[in-house]
């Protein structure tokens, strides 16, 4: 935890005991952790160690989830943002892709302008910069320049995701969490997403929840690995994955034995 | 090696003989219709003229046409709707975007049930204490369709909030993942999505109100009106009681127009229908996920 302190001037987010539970055991117990400006933070780890509930918690969509319980502290910005009450303002600057890519039921063009347009962007050659430079952004530009105005959610999954994405971005978000974008994407496209995070990186911080992990070891700068509820363990990711841990459950895990 | 044995044998027969009696069940469900459609058009076919459906009733109502009655079911219709309809899909959207699951909530559910339970002979009663006592309306077309309305109410309801239901949940959560407030994600995404639903369910209520006669009663139809209603406040006649009234209550009507009668009611119901089917398909058709 010293690490926080002696950069916490660029720390973006920063999580103090964050507990979640959904009415029983807590599915994750007291978080510490901060996420700086300008990097890709990885959280790996099994399935139920609580990592999708926890990004759950950072944009406050516990609220539509009546039984799930959320204690402790996230700063955004320096400003608690579990006491904040524009949520929607908070919201739009949290971009978030789920592990299954939900194009919403309209066209591609509008799926992109839907956020600047919830902005109250009406002029039209604004938003079609503003679709344009996401999808370019996303990947996605080449393949669907021309049939804008089919339906998002024709396309194919791994187009969907990218659209995703480019929705994402299109509120023009500080951070971007992913949630284990690549489950439904081929590998082929999974690549050139991971391409996109890593110029992104340069302008936005992103949070990168994976199953994958050398995905994290690709991508991450630092990276966390849950389990159970628990953070285990924070590094530099060149550290976990060189053997330089601290906790050898997640060693044990990076390198397969379980999990 | 692979003969059947008797099991298989008496297995296929039991098959085949649960197959034929559950189908000739859904077959008989076409009988009542067929008849009634039959006899109403052999018996009133010949009945039914544009001179019928445009001129009013003679000679005590046994002779001449029906289009005060006519004019009257529409307009009890239409006023109906216009109360029912926004009432019941602004209380279908807060049910199904907003309500959270609470006490309040349930008890707002138990209450539609137990509306769309009551008898419309008490929706009648009902309709004579509040509408046409209380709030002074009088016996009038707006006490007739706001009674129409709330017996209306809890079907209206339950199609809207099937409807808005039936919008996949990750569609809501990727708008509100964007900052976009309840609102603004129940116009532009849960809305737009769920119209048709919305929409069938209204026609379907249509013919449904066409077709009630308790409720209108006591409340503003008339049994006979030499003129046409002016306004909300009028009495009217309609045609399920004008039905009921030569069929009952006037001796020498000709046989052939009680079906008659019936007959332009069972077509405006159908019509309205199939109306509600081929906007449904045609919705269907364009379905986006």
């Amino acid at each position: 935890m010293n690490g926080i302190d002696s950069k916490k001037a660029s720390a973006k987010l920063e999580v103090r005991d964050l507990t979640i539970d959904y009415g029983q055991a807590p599915i994750l117990s007291e978080v510490n952790l901060a996420v700086y400006e300008h990097e890709i933070f990885g959280i790996i780890g099994p399935a139920n160690s609580g990592k999708t509930s926890f990004l759950k918690a950072l944009n406050r969509m516990d609220m539509f989830t009546p039984s799930m319980n959320v204690r402790g502290e996230v700063f955004f910005n320096g400003r608690n943002l579990r006491k904040w009450t524009n949520v929607y303002n908070l919201r739009k600057r949290i971009g978030v892709v789920f592990p299954l890519p939900v194009g919403l039921p309209m066209t591609v063009y509008d799926n992109v302008s839907l956020a600047p347009r919830l902005a109250r962007i009406k002029n039209k050659a604004e938003l079609d910069i503003i679709v344009e430079r996401c999808l370019r952004r996303a990947a996605l530009w080449d393949e669907v320049k021309d049939r804008l105005n089919s339906l998002g959610s024709l396309l194919s999954g791994g187009q969907q995701q990218r659209l995703t994405i480019a929705r994402a971005l299109s509120q023009d978000p500080e951070l971007l969490m992913l949630d284990e974008f690549s489950i439904a994407v081929d590998p082929v496209t999974t690549m050139r997403i991971e391409d996109v995070l890593k110029e992104l990186k340069s302008e936005i911080t992103i949070i990168l929840v994976t199953n994958l992990v050398q995905q994290a070891r690709r991508l991450a700068d630092r990276t966390a690995f849950f389990l159970t509820g628990q953070c285990v363990e924070i590094g530099e990711t060149e550290d976990l994955f060189n053997g330089k841990v601290k906790d050898e459950r997640t060693s044990d895990y990076i390198e397969g034995r379980f999990g | 090696m692979f003969t059947a044995s008797d099991l298989n044998l008496r297995n296929r027969k039991t098959e085949k003989l649960f197959r034929i009696l559950f189908m000739l069940m859904s077959v008989l469900l076409i009988l009542p219709v067929l008849t009634i459609l039959g006899t109403l058009i052999y018996k009133g076919g010949s009945v039914v003229t544009i001179d019928f459906l445009f001129t009013n009733p003679t000679d005590g109502m046994t002779a001449g046409g029906i289009f005060p009655a006519l004019l009257g079911t529409i307009w009890l219709v239409a006023v109906a709707l216009l109360f029912s309809v926004p009432l019941g899909v602004a209380a279908a959207v807060y049910l199904s975007e907003y309500a959270k699951d609470s006490w309040f909530t349930r008890l707002i559910n138990l209450c539609i049930i137990n509306l769309a339970g009551v008898p419309s002979i008490v929706h009648a009663l009902f309709g004579v204490g509040a509408f046409v006592l209380f709030f002074r309306f009088g016996t009038s077309i707006l006490a007739a369709s706001l009674t129409l309305g709330i017996m209306t109410l809890p079907v209206v309801i339950v199609a809207t909030r099937e409807s808005l239901q039936a919008v996949p949940f990750a569609f809501r959560e990727a708008c509100w993942n964007m900052g976009a407030t309840r609102w603004q994600t129940i116009r532009r995404v849960v809305l737009p999505n769920s119209i048709s639903g919305i929409l069938t369910g209204i026609i379907l209520e249509v013919s449904r109100t066409a077709g009630e006669t308790a409720p209108i009663m006591f409340t503003g139809a008339a049994f006979f009106l030499p003129f046409l209603p002016q306004g909300l406040f009028d009495q009217t006649m309609a045609l399920s009681l004008h039905l009921f009234v030569i069929s009952t209550q006037v001796p020498g009507v000709p046989e052939g127009i009680p079906y008659g009668v019936a007959l332009v009611l069972i077509s405006m119901v159908l019509l309205m229908n199939s109306v509600s089917i081929g906007f449904r398909i045609y919705l269907r058709g364009k379905k986006k996920w």
